[in-house]
């Protein structure tokens, strides 16, 4: 399967050029630039782990490919996301999401049903990578 | 100003503004030109068509009059009040441009007049009576100006746009629903396969509509189970947070919280009702969803009844604001390019209502007044009735990317299937995103990239293909009176 969080997971993986092409989009609006990775892709799993601190008032986007590709060297079969955040007030949220590496192999999810009363079913959704420990989940 | 009266009085029996009979509310104090609206007022702006010889600011002082303190003679009991305060004053009257015998006529209501939190008392003093009145042959209600202090009485949206798109996981792009087809008639099960086929195949919400409660070829707790069954499907299938507005629309309150309470127990992020339920009824099921963390979708079913005439009723930007204030996470607000009303200025305008903080008057998107927010959430408006991928470059450009763009027909009736229908617009809207963020001009560029797009994609060259060339060219009922002077 393919997980398709992010706001680019129906198109072909994004190139270089193409990855640097939303960085700019990013700093031409003053976001805040943040590469995360993990290898628990739950849903909500929110919490992925930091590559370095959210990389602010960057003038170019080399930089951040730069530590993309750093994170991907050090992470070759983790999923790693670049985030853009914007400080602005009323937003003060993430205001761009898109994975730029996800592993080889993507093993997907087990769903749980646990039948109870009225009909009713406790529904759990289950990543078939988390199985084994943090690192060994993707193969080398 | 004459002194004629509206019901055939004449002006040699009135002694003073006390004595005993029936004067023009005009001198009852409900029109005052030198009036200087405060800022804690609640103003509004009022389309007036009055009968043939009632003078437009008598016919505008009694819409002041009958929306506040006024009857239609004198009462000495106004003495014991501090009646200035009380009364309604309208404090300006132009005539609208190109149309003739219409005047817009402004209005400011003392804050004291409303109970606090109340859609329900607000709607019955300035809609309640006046617009049956007889020396009017139409009145529409255009804009209202709610101060910030009047604003703080409501709770707003339960969660709002920046909250649902954290607990969806799901940023910089539009997100993508689908009303289940055909509206009326699936069984539960069927209805479940559409559910998950549409959120499997790249859709983040599909939706009951408006008229789907509980019938009795699909009860209502049928429709959740199996409904809940597609969406956790979709999640194992996608990885992604995907949702199902469970319409619990009913009879009562009491059925309506019945059913809310087994979406959110069978785990629904989402619940929906229709605004035929009324507005103390969606205020309720607002508090509801921000105390047990449901998202709250409302559809506006009925609205055009009241909202679509230019000369009669209240605009749709009033009940945006008043759908902000009572509290949605979502609102239908128009496509432009779909299949019902609406001129493009005037949905930009309802859509920067329900979005922005802070929202300039633009009389050219009907917005005649300049309304702060008061940090109240912003709702995202949803845009739902003909539309398809190939529309995408346009949604995007006036839609913007803060909305719940519902491709019902275009989902359910591609020819390679529901999925296929959804991986269609998913891949479409996601290829404009990426077009604009690199700098394309959606408008101009957005069909080309879509193409582009369509070529790595037989389902978005099928939708291409069987719905590129559909349109709903019409002329809109209501449209700005201003006419927007061309820029060099």
């Amino acid at each position: 399967m393919r997980i398709t969080q992010g706001a680019f997971s129906y198109l072909p993986d994004l190139t270089e050029a193409e990855i640097g092409l939303q960085v700019q989009y990013a700093i031409d609006n003053g976001w805040a630039i943040a590469v995360e990775l993990t290898d628990d892709p739950h849903p909500r799993n929110t919490y992925w782990e930091m590559w370095g601190l959210p990389m602010f008032e960057i003038s170019s986007p080399s930089a951040v490919l730069h530590e993309i590709d750093r994170c991907r060297q050090a992470f070759p079969s983790h999923y790693v996301r670049v985030s853009a955040y914007d400080a602005s007030y009323g937003r003060q949220t993430t205001a761009l999401s898109f994975l730029v590496q996800r592993p080889e192999k993507e093993p997907g999810f087990r769903l749980d049903r646990q039948e109870r009363s009225d009909r009713r079913i406790g529904y759990q959704l289950h990543a078939y990578a988390a199985d084994r420990p943090h690192g060994e989940r993707y193969g080398a | 100003m004459t002194a004629q009266m509206i019901d055939g009085h004449t002006a040699d029996r009135i002694q003073s503004r006390w004595g005993p009979g029936v004067i023009p509310y005009a001198q009852m104090g409900y029109w005052n030109p030198d009036y200087e609206p405060k800022d804690t007022d609640i103003l509004a702006a009022f389309r007036v068509t009055p009968q043939p010889g009632v003078p437009p600011e008598e016919a505008a002082a009694a819409v002041a009059g009958e929306s506040s303190t006024a009857t239609w003679t004198v009462v000495w009991t106004d003495r014991l009040t501090t009646y200035d305060r009380y009364q309604a004053k309208c404090f300006r009257v132009d005539p609208v441009p190109g149309s003739d015998g219409q005047y817009m006529a402004y209005i400011a209501y003392d804050i004291d007049l409303f109970e606090e939190g109340s859609i329900a008392n607000m709607t019955s003093s300035i809609i309640g009576n006046v617009f049956g009145f007889k020396a009017l042959r139409a009145l529409r209600l255009e804009d209202i100006r709610i101060p910030p202090g009047y604003a703080k009485t409501f709770q707003g949206p339960p969660h709002g746009i920046v909250m649902e798109r954290e607990y969806l996981n799901k940023f910089g792009r539009p997100l993508l629903g689908a009303t289940v087809k055909p509206k009326l008639g699936l069984s539960a099960r069927n209805y479940g396969r559409v559910v998950f086929e549409a959120l499997r195949g790249g859709l983040d919400f599909t939706k009951d509509d408006e008229n789907i409660n509980s019938q009795p070829f699909m009860r209502w707790r049928d429709r959740f189970l199996f409904a809940m069954e597609g969406v956790e499907r979709a999640q194992a299938s996608t990885g992604e947070v995907k949702g199902h507005y469970m319409n619990v629309t009913a009879a009562t309150m009491e059925e309506m919280y019945e059913r809310a309470e087994l979406a959110r127990d069978i785990g629904s992020v989402v619940v929906m009702v229709d605004l035929t339920v009324g507005y103390t009824a969606i205020a309720s099921m607002s508090r509801w969803a921000r105390r047990n963390g449901v998202l709250l979708h409302l559809h506006r079913a009925g609205h055009s009844t009241f909202t679509r005439q230019k000369n009669h009723g209240v605009s749709f930007r009033v009940v945006a604001k008043w759908c902000r204030l009572m509290g949605v996470d979502h609102l239908h607000a128009g496509t432009v390019v779909g299949k019902l009303e609406g001129d493009p200025n005037m949905v930009q305008g309802y859509y920067d209502t329900l979005r922005l903080g802070h929202v300039d008057a633009n009389p050219i998107q009907g917005l005649l007044f300049e309304q702060d927010w008061a940090s109240l959430a912003g709702v995202m408006p949803v845009a739902s009735g003909g539309i398809h991928a190939a529309q995408m470059p346009q949604l995007l450009h006036y839609l913007g990317e803060d909305t719940i763009l519902q491709f019902g027909g275009g989902t359910i009736g591609h020819p390679m299937g529901i999925a296929a229908g959804a991986a269609a617009n998913r891949i479409a809207v996601e290829a404009m995103i990426k077009a604009r963020n690199e700098g394309r001009n959606v408008l101009e560029e957005g069909p080309e990239a879509l193409r582009q797009a369509a070529r790595r994609s037989p389902e978005l060259q099928m939708a291409l293909d069987t719905w590129g060339e559909i349109s709903f060219n019409y002329e809109s009922t209501d449209t700005a009176d201003v006419i927007p002077t061309p820029s060099m």
